[in-house]
């Protein structure tokens, strides 16, 4: 195609009119630059007509929870979580409750992990599980590894059977599927400090409620991939279903389950790895585990142990989520027949004999039932020192102290004052303009709608700085992220490496990101950018890689020999066929900003993120969902816009 | 020609798919064309079809893709609900049996074989073959002599304990017939499936699928768009086309006489003389002295060649498997169909 033939199908091709977006963004810029004869109304909307909507809030949620008597049916679920959570506390590291069995020694665990790992795919597998449970004991971070463990061993399977029945009830009733995915799209953009207050609040402190914020977090993905996965089960293995008379229910379990096998265990997967980055995050509604230990740490710039923890934080997440992998992509084999039963149940013996030999070998060798103060390996202090003496070196201090001086003195600041100096209308004006380009009016009153509201909440200041950390963040990373992606995608042996790697980090929790940045800007603005930078990097690396790999060859021979150069090749025909999945990208990056800059509240910032986490001491819930809705709306506006344009362009590309 | 007490009974059949197929069939779509149909905003899958199928009768529904084929036989088996018309199978309106009486009657009576098999992945060849018996509730020691005994019948043994993913093609295509006959049903629906098979394997499970119906003489529906796999198999061939039957006869009357240019399409290329048999050939015996020792009706004209060229008579006696003289065979016709006319 060439451009004039782009550019009709674009005219042709419906919503796409840049005309009136051009005009909306003319009108932007006019705007702003007539802001000293504007309205005062137009500049920021005056703090008489902002209503008091969190005190709206608080007094609907007061009336739900005391009146309509909701916080009895949630102290009754907090019961029933509770004793399932001592149950695990109290086997994995012997918390004083029923069935007073505990602690199971850590070699019996490690032994259980690893044989399974050996089950699931090979003795690689188990290496990796060995490796990261020995290292978690010898490391003398087992007991606050377990605490996070034993609340994920509940939330993550709650979250994965709430999230199938949804799914399935999503999948059979299209109204309830109408209800649920716009609810699901907020849950997924909301900041998590607005998950972590209401369940303080109505499940009480402590590993309930982190329970509850873990299993509310991590439920959507296993809800789509169910109905995914359902819809997806053939019409022909549906109607054999049938016609061997199957009843609905037998259809259901027999059938259609089963059939979706696949791509429910992807949600599971999905539900694991939210559940293990929401655990650690529940530090701050003081959870003990992981995330507190290293929330601590890091409070009193202990690098060298916070390293420590990261290091093992990740090491569960990788085995966590390979393991998980593996159990997806694992087939029935089929037995010889007559195989006796301990041929047929092999995979459940070794991992019993595993663990009980581990039972045995810790009898003998109380090492192995528990590694005491003082005997554990660690190296944090010595680390502390190490990391010290880089980051105190002069070459490192000059870098690093030149980026940041530069960075927030030239860039970041300008930028900030900038975002703050434009005019309300200005920024509702460009939202609509971005809008109407690719999404005709619609878009437009959606991307501009949902900046309105926030602007009507009276938090448009706090919200353009929030904004201002996402878009430097998200743009820097694009500066390194898509080039990088590029020269990836066009050489076959890096790619397969990269995404690995891409992938890998993606499994991290968002909180180990914080540590690099702490590391090596401090406490400033910078490491706040540099935190989401690095975690926004990767989806973008990952899905420009993806996206130009999956370029049909036929397109990409048919330009060889049309006699193109690499150059023409790669940007006549592979970006622009990339672009919709490089869209996709943008679009995590973004939310993964919005996501990261919360939490980097806690390096001390000035935003939205600040106000939210001081509403968790005040239990001003009202507020708290105000904040949180402002933050859940500036992300649905991007959202919105790249997904349509990228959905589109896909159609428009044949790419399906 | 509407057979005495047939299995299943079509009459006046439609399945339109669009807004709200059935106000717009009671008001217009009777009388209208394919086309014009189509110009409305709803498909005709299938149109004002009249059929019957007779016990022990193998009925063959041919057509092109998109010809309504498939919807045909999902109708009988109302996997899909038809908009308009009737369909009796054993003499009850199956389109007023509820949910329940639907599934008993699936459990007691039929068995479908599917182009892609439509197996179960999750379940080994004893499991899937034994499914239709356990979702009736038969109890697990019973179903497995069952499910062994058809696996044998379909030449499987010995991979009982398989999963469908470690089967070849032709293999799996064995354990969806097998699972289709576990409840010995009365009523067979074959929809393609032998399309997906490479033409080696089909052949093989073509003369596997002769042997199994000869065996146990049910009442079957098969769908091909394969019009040779139609001669080969069928007692009838409907043709299909947009959605209606074009011709529904015998084999021989089909490539005889087709009923429209369409039916003649495909008769064109065919090798009638190994299509067309004695008995289809032959005339009433009425006037005709008959001598000498008969042809069976059954062999074609090809396995007669040597015969009807040595031969001197006129006209030929066919008999019947019994020995019964039922028909009268001009040579002459006969030497026609075998080197073409003069």
């Amino acid at each position: 195609m060439t451009a004039a033939e782009f550019a009709s199908a674009d005219k042709s091709g419906q919503g796409y009119r840049p005309g009136m977006a051009v005009i909306l963004l003319g009108l932007a810029v006019l705007l702003a630059l007539l802001k000293p004869f504007l309205p005062a109304i137009a500049l920021r909307v005056p703090d008489a007509a902002v209503l008091p909507y969190d005190h709206w809030f608080q007094a609907l949620f007061d009336f739900i929870k005391d009146d309509l008597g909701l916080i009895r049916v949630t102290r009754t679920i907090s019961a029933g979580l509770e004793w399932l959570l001592d149950l695990t506390a109290n086997l994995l590291y012997g918390k004083n409750r029923w069935p007073y069995l505990g602690p199971i020694p850590w070699f019996a665990i490690m032994a259980a992990v690893a044989a399974t790992g050996w089950v699931l795919k090979g003795w690689k597998m188990a290496l990796l599980g060995a490796v990261t449970f020995t290292w978690v004991a010898l490391v003398g971070q087992w007991d606050i590894a377990m605490q996070t463990m034993s609340v994920i061993a509940v939330a993550a399977p709650v979250a994965a059977l709430l999230g199938l029945i949804l799914g399935i009830l999503a999948w059979k009733s299209p109204r309830f599927a109408a209800i649920l995915t716009p609810l699901l799209a907020i849950f997924q953009t909301l900041p998590f400090f607005t998950y972590l207050l209401p369940a303080v609040i109505f499940f009480k402190v402590g590993p309930t409620a982190g329970c509850v914020a873990t299993i509310i977090y991590a439920m959507p993905p296993m809800v789509l991939m169910t109905t995914l996965g359902l819809k997806k089960v053939r019409a022909e293995v549906v109607e054999a279903g049938k016609m061997s008379g199957s009843t609905r229910w037998q259809m259901l379990r027999h059938v259609q389950v089963p059939s979706a096998r696949s791509e429910i265990l992807v949600g599971v997967n999905q539900v694991i790895m939210l559940s293990l980055a929401m655990v650690v995050l529940t530090a701050f509604i003081g959870m003990p585990g992981l995330g507190a230990k290293l929330l601590s740490l890091m409070n009193s710039l202990k690098l060298g142990r916070s390293f420590e923890i990261g290091v093992t934080i990740v090491l569960i997440a990788v085995t966590m989520d390979r393991m998980s992998k593996a159990w997806v992509v694992a087939q029935p084999v089929h037995f010889e027949r007559g195989a006796p039963w301990w041929v047929r149940r092999r995979s459940l013996l070794i991992v019993l004999g595993a663990f009980l030999g581990g039972l045995a070998l810790a009898q003998v060798f109380p090492y192995l039932a528990e590694v005491g103060r003082g005997q554990d390996l660690s190296m944090g202090s010595q680390i502390d020192a190490v990391i010290t003496a880089i980051l105190s070196n002069d070459i490192v201090t000059g870098v690093t102290g030149w980026l940041r001086g530069f960075l927030v003195g030239s860039v970041l600041i300008p930028f900030r004052n900038a975002l703050l100096w434009l005019p309300v209308i200005t920024v509702l004006m460009v939202a609509a303009a971005a809008g109407h380009a690719v999404g005709g009016w619609r878009s437009a009153a959606i991307a501009a709608g949902f900046l309105a509201v926030v602007a009507l909440t009276g938090w448009w200041d706090r919200a353009m700085i929030t904004l201002y950390s996402v878009l430097s963040a998200v743009f820097i990373a694009a500066l390194v992220g898509l080039p990088l992606g590029i020269l990836a995608a066009l050489r076959k042996r890096w790619s397969d490496p990269i995404l690995i790697a891409c992938d890998t980090a993606q499994t991290f929790p968002s909180f180990v990101y914080l540590i690099p940045a702490i590391m090596l800007f401090g406490v400033s603005d910078v490491s706040v950018i540099f935190a989401i930078f690095i975690f926004a990097t990767v989806p973008l690396m990952r899905y420009t890689i993806e996206g130009i790999r999956a370029v049909p060859d036929e397109v990409v021979e048919a330009a060889d020999m049309s006699g193109a150069t690499r150059m023409q090749k790669l940007f006549k025909v592979q970006l622009p066929l990339a672009l919709p999945t490089m869209a996709i990208g943008v679009n995590q990056a973004i939310m993964f900003a919005f996501f990261m800059v919360i939490i980097a509240a806690f390096i001390g910032t000035q935003d939205l993120g600040q106000e939210l986490q001081k509403t968790l001491a005040g239990n001003e819930l009202g507020k708290n969902f105000v904040l949180g809705m402002c933050v859940a709306l500036m992300a649905l506006a991007f959202n919105h816009i790249l997904m349509r344009w990228s959905e589109d362009r896909r159609k428009t590309l044949g790419l399906g | 020609m509407p057979l005495k007490d047939p299995v299943i009974r079509c009459r006046n059949v439609w399945k339109l798919f669009g807004p709200s197929p059935r106000t717009y069939l009671e008001a217009t779509a009777r009388g209208r064309s394919f086309d014009e149909i189509c110009q409305d905003g709803y498909i005709a899958a299938v149109r004002d079809v009249s059929v019957d199928v007779g016990k022990g009768e193998m009925l063959v529904v041919m057509g092109l893709s998109g010809s309504g084929k498939s919807t045909l036989v999902r109708c009988m088996s109302r996997l899909v609900d038809i908009t308009g018309g009737e369909i009796a199978v054993d003499g009850t309106d199956i389109m007023k049996l509820d949910e329940r009486a639907l599934i008993q009657l699936r459990r007691k009576k039929m068995g479908m074989v599917f182009q892609s098999f439509g197996l179960l992945p999750h379940r080994t060849v004893l499991e899937n073959v034994a499914f239709p018996l356990e979702m009736r509730g038969q109890d697990r020691h019973d179903r497995r002599e069952r499910a062994l005994e058809v696996i044998r019948l379909v030449g499987l043994e010995g991979r009982e304990e398989y999963y469908p993913r470690e089967l070849s093609g032709g293999q799996q295509q064995r354990v969806g017939i097998a699972r289709s006959l576990a409840i010995e049903p009365d009523i067979w629906f074959l929809d393609e499936p032998f399309s997906a098979l490479d033409p080696l394997i089909r052949r093989e499970m073509q003369d596997e699928f002769l042997r199994l119906r000869g065996m146990l003489g049910k009442t079957i529906v098969f769908i091909t768009h394969d019009f040779d796999e139609a001669l080969r198999l069928a007692d009838r061939i409907a043709i299909m086309k947009d959605g209606a039957i074009e011709q529904c006869d015998t084999p021989d009357k089909i490539v005889l006489k087709p009923a429209t240019g369409y039916v003649a399409k495909f008769t064109e290329d065919v090798e009638k003389a190994r299509v067309i048999h004695a008995g289809g050939l032959a005339g009433p015996v009425n006037g005709h002295s008959l001598d000498g020792p008969p042809v069976a009706a059954g062999s074609t004209i090809l396995q007669l060649a040597r015969q009807l060229v040595n031969d001197q008579r006129e006209v030929l006696p066919v008999a019947d498997r019994d020995g019964k003289v039922t028909g009268a065979l001009s040579r002459q016709d006969a030497l026609d169909i075998l080197l073409g006319p003069m």
